[in-house]
């Protein structure tokens, strides 16, 4: 198990570099130059060059490349913006909580709301239940979640003025982004946990377990449930990705201080530093995410577990079972 | 008796396979009724994309200020526009831009997706190690910031936003193709096209991925929602389609600007493309259904 984590977390580091170096190579095609955009349009061809000299924008592809990475990922550096002059990295750490407690967010209602929600489905399959959640579950993934929360902010703060519609000065004001942020996630979970419930269901040891008389509360929680958890478990990994892709929209339409609104205000001005922290910093949250995803599926799932187990524990075990049989 | 039951059989058997898959697949995506019902309005939108200025007395870039914002009225169902204009019409002219973008992005992901899936599937060793690795780094990337870093590089516009969305396609794709590859490869079909000296290539595309298409196909039609969706999210951030064009997440954002005064400038182009997104996903979940060979009575 300890050589399976190991080497799990040990295969995110070129993954997290590649990405980086992804983005660095796209972004050094991207139209517009530093220098000339810092200097304004009045400024000579010889000041240009100067300054291109002293921002090292005239070294090679890869002398580039190389002072990138050691900048990021040795010395925490992600440049300074162009138009503020203040550094990405603090700006970055400042604003990481909001986008993160966003992002968290939906896999905390994907728990709470979705999961029941597909279970009750499942369980009641084909059923009145069954048809109404899943015609939530279908709605809730087809409507994009930018529009929603324009339409939670009409309905809510504007003519009910129930929450307020920008801002995270209070509690309240997290209501609807959440809101609008998750439905999505939810609506996922509910069909994910459906099927993966149905195909538990109808298997023969649940058939067993029904005819032994077991209460159905605990025939579902603890026979079919950490049956169908794979499954959902890679649910919750997705949608944690789609969500913050989703912050950083819902982020502008709320105006919370998250990275999202910090990438989305650097994209009019072309602000690549930040831009280009930005997408590195959810590159590398997700990634990190997945990893979890990723043990906790090992931890979840006996093939995993099985195939990383010393062949010493495995034999005990073998012992032990012709022991306890004989 | 029981030989001739046993050879009616047969025959009956025979009989079954010869009906075009095709066919077998429509007809049985046809007895489910909210696919039907998707499909049904998934076919309205292609017709109202196609004649939309026949449909409507109105032009869609015709600028009317006497007439702008107003609320929806029997002339103008869902209102007009800052600048005058049939927001109705628009959304009808829109449902172009935006059908495009969902299917020229998808169209993208699947093509460049099947071409790297089918060399890493069919070839394996070194090719298929770069290429999946690569494909892992894409995945890494959350895919509406890779859509934004794209489309900032590549800028506005509508060709450019379909690639910013197709790419984040192409790595779920080659995924997908390159698992029905391994599973097919060492089947004697393809040892009997290998054996009569058919070319790699016609092994590849003419032999294998004919055998491998449907979880593709599933895939791609329920991305295709998603895929317009993410395209109306760059809008929103000033990059994808850009206002005038009347593309849905375009018009939402011009709304957007008025949503204290005049709220059904957002509601209506977000409840027309939530319409057409869950008539797709209808028919993706219809279709899935209609493939899966263990649902097949």
């Amino acid at each position: 198990m300890i050589r399976y984590i190991i080497k799990r977390i040990l295969m995110i580091i070129p993954v997290v570099l590649a990405v980086a170096i992804i983005i660095f190579a796209v972004m050094y095609f991207a139209p517009g130059d530093r220098a000339s955009m810092t200097l304004g349009p009045g400024a000579t061809q010889e000041e240009i060059y100067a300054l291109r000299e002293q921002l090292g924008l005239n070294d090679p592809f890869m002398v580039q490349l190389g002072k990138f990475l050691f900048q990021t990922f040795i010395k925490f550096d992600f440049g300074t913006s162009y138009i503020s002059g203040l550094p990405v990295a603090g700006e970055l750490a400042a604003r990481f909580p909001n986008t993160l407690i966003l992002a968290l967010s939906v896999i905390v209602t994907q728990l709470i709301i979705g999961l029941p929600l597909g279970m009750v489905a499942a369980i009641h399959r084909d059923g009145v239940i069954d048809h109404i959640c899943m015609l939530i579950a279908v709605i809730g993934i087809s409507a994009p979640a930018f529009w929603i929360g324009l339409e939670l902010m009409i309905i809510f703060s504007l003519n009910l003025n129930w929450f307020p519609a920008s801002g995270v000065a209070s509690l309240a004001c997290w209501v609807l982004p959440i809101t609008a942020n998750s439905l999505r996630g939810i609506a996922q979970m509910a069909r994910q946990s459906r099927s993966s419930m149905l195909e538990v269901i109808n298997s023969d040891f649940m058939v067993t377990a029904r005819a032994k008389g077991v209460p159905k509360g605990r025939l579902y929680m603890h026979y079919a449930l950490p049956n169908a958890l794979i499954p959902v478990i890679q649910t919750m990994g997705n949608s944690f990705g789609t969500s913050l892709g989703g912050a950083v929209i819902i982020e502008s339409v709320f105006s919370i201080p998250g990275i999202g609104q910090y990438m989305v205000e650097a994209i009019s001005s072309r602000d690549y530093p930040i831009i280009r922290g930005t997408s590195v910093v959810l590159a590398i949250a997700f990634s990190l995410i997945m990893l979890l995803v990723d043990l906790a599926f090992a931890f979840f799932d006996p093939r995993i577990k099985a195939q990383y187990e010393g062949s010493v524990a495995r034999k005990k075990k073998v012992k032990k079972a012709v022991m306890s049989n004989g | 008796m029981a030989e001739k039951m046993t050879i009616a059989a047969v025959n009956e058997a025979e009989e079954v396979k010869k009906q075009n898959q095709f066919v077998e697949t429509f007809k049985r995506l046809c007895r489910n009724k909210t696919a039907l019902i998707g499909l049904i309005i998934v076919v309205i939108y292609i017709l109202v994309a196609i004649f939309a200025q026949v449909l409507t007395p109105y032009d869609y870039a015709q600028m009317d200020p006497i007439s702008a914002n107003q609320a929806p009225s029997a002339a103008h169902w869902f209102g007009t526009d800052y600048m005058g204009r049939d927001i109705l019409t628009r959304l009808m002219v829109g449902t172009r831009y935006s059908l495009g973008l969902g299917v020229g992005a998808i169209a993208i992901g699947v093509i460049v997706g099947i071409i790297l899936g089918c060399i890493a599937g069919y070839f394996g060793g070194a090719a298929e190690e770069l290429i999946m690795r690569f494909c892992d780094v894409l995945q890494a990337i959350p895919s509406t910031i890779l859509a934004i870093v794209i489309s900032m590089v590549l800028g506005t516009g509508f060709v450019n936003t379909i690639i910013a969305v197709g790419i984040g396609r192409i790595p779920l794709n080659a995924r997908i193709i390159r698992a029905q590859f391994l599973s097919q490869r060492k089947l004697e079909y393809v040892e009997a096209a290998q054996a009569t000296n058919t070319s790699q290539a016609k092994i590849m595309f003419g032999h294998i991925l004919p055998n491998t298409i449907s979880p593709l196909i599933v895939n791609s039609t329920m991305g295709i929602g998603g895929a317009i969706m993410i395209a109306a999210g760059l809008s929103f951030i000033n990059l994808g389609v850009q206002p005038p064009t009347p593309e849905w997440g375009a018009m939402i954002t011009a709304g957007k600007e008025f949503i204290r005064l005049y709220q059904y400038q957002v509601l209506y182009p977000g409840l027309f493309m939530a319409v057409f997104v869950l008539a797709v996903n209808l028919l993706g979940d219809g279709l899935r259904d209609a493939l899966d060979p263990k649902l097949r009575t």
